[in-house]
């Protein structure tokens, strides 16, 4: 039950884009269509929850016993960069269809904020491993979601008759300000 | 001297990282429900921009070029490693209310995006002069819109009470979806001074290879 209200609560009420603006790039530039959204909604998945199979342990094991805790940022970027290029050999190795696929996804993910964000969230917030790895899931399920959901809105906005000062990159973030005061009716789901 | 003066206005409008090139978005959202805030975290933002800058265009010609993103990140993370540390020691409560966020300047786009593209190919007196014009940028942008948000969502600046009493707070501006709306008058506005001042859209890409 409390896994479930976790991953809810990470995916929809505080959903990462449209609660706490983070990852606004990636959501931005990648809602294009709907399949490159989920592309990169699926890329971010794999890496979250890599990441935090790997920084967690570490910083539980490795960190904290060391008294070397000032050293948090400095390491998660690391492990977050290194993996995200593990993640592109072996793509590239084994999987070459779904690394043409990806390509230009990957490279990308190491300075999406959301995957660094949720490493730290798991330390804050006092989870234990199970429930990291459920949040971080959540997460990235609530930025595919937002993708999904601007990738419609986008091509709906680009049959409609639109005033000349909103043209462009504003009326995307209008649009994602009327999806953010549709995703506050979720703060009741859940207590 | 008028060489460096052109190098620190560009970061201000023409080549506004926020409003222009649209990078590093998520802090300058996430913090501006206040001006307190957008000025902790602009002055965060200018002390890691300018000392990142400084220190990779001084050892511009010893990074390999093979292994230069990564020595990048080392550099960027061990200022915002300082700062984070200095704001918890001396300013606790601005630290708390900004969160996650003065650690996330690490993942900052603008950082990297001007380390990559200017500071490892200019000398340090361009380099920081670059730094500052483009923290200023974004300090502006952050301070502008906390300052609307914070009006209309509070009635209040740095917590002095500007509206009337009369005055209903219209609370969507301190919530998530205020800061997008807003967000998104200023970029219209950006383009429409950019459109009266006359600069192109081509000017960025003859500036960056000066």
């Amino acid at each position: 039950m409390n896994l479930i209200s976790i991953f809810l609560s990470a995916m929809l009420i505080d959903n990462i884009v449209l609660m706490r603006f983070l990852a606004l790039c990636p959501f931005i530039g990648m809602s294009v269509d709907p399949g490159k959204s989920i592309g990169m909604g699926l890329a971010v998945t794999f890496v979250t929850v890599m990441a935090t199979v790997v920084t967690y342990p570490l910083y539980i094991f490795v960190l904290q016993p060391l008294n070397l805790t000032f050293l948090q940022i400095l390491v998660f970027i690391l492990v977050i960069a290194s993996l995200v290029q593990l993640v592109e050999f072996y793509l590239k190795k084994k999987v070459p269809s779904l690394y043409a696929s990806m390509g230009i996804f990957l490279p990308l993910i190491t300075t999406n904020c959301a995957i660094l964000a949720v490493t730290f969230d798991n330390i804050s917030k006092g989870f234990n491993l199970i429930e990291a790895v459920v949040y971080a899931l959540g997460v990235a399920m609530g930025l595919l979601v937002s993708l999904l959901l601007l990738a419609g809105i986008r091509a709906r906005i680009k049959a409609a008759p639109l005033p000349k000062f909103m043209q462009g990159t504003p009326i995307l973030f209008v649009a994602t300000s009327l999806l953010a005061v549709a995703f506050m009716g979720f703060s009741g789901l859940i207590k | 001297m008028k060489q460096l003066w052109k190098m620190f206005t560009r970061g201000l409008i023409v080549e506004n990282p926020l409003l222009m090139l649209m990078i590093g978005l998520c802090s300058a959202l996430a913090v501006t429900s206040s001006v307190a805030n957008s000025i902790g975290m602009g002055g965060a933002m200018i002390f890691v921009i300018v000392f990142a800058e400084l220190v990779i265009s001084l050892f511009r010609k010893l990074i390999p070029k093979d292994a230069r993103i990564p020595i990048f990140i080392i550099v960027i993370a061990a200022f915002t490693t300082i700062i984070h540390l200095l704001m918890q020691a001396y300013l606790p409560d601005l630290s708390e209310s900004l969160g996650v966020f003065i650690p996330l300047i690490v993942v900052n786009c603008i950082i990297m995006g001007r380390v990559e593209a200017w500071a490892s190919k200019q000398p340090p007196h361009f380099a920081v002069a670059d730094a500052l014009g483009m923290g200023l940028g974004y300090t502006w942008v952050l301070v502008g819109i906390g300052a609307v948000r914070e009006l209309l969502g509070n009635g209040t600046l740095l917590d002095f009470q500007i509206m009337p009493q009369s005055f209903e707070p219209i609370l969507f501006f301190t919530l998530p979806p205020g800061g997008f709306m807003v967000f998104a008058f200023f970029i219209s506005f950006n383009i429409w001074l950019k459109k009266v001042t006359g600069t192109k859209a081509g000017n960025t890409i003859v500036s960056e290879s000066v």
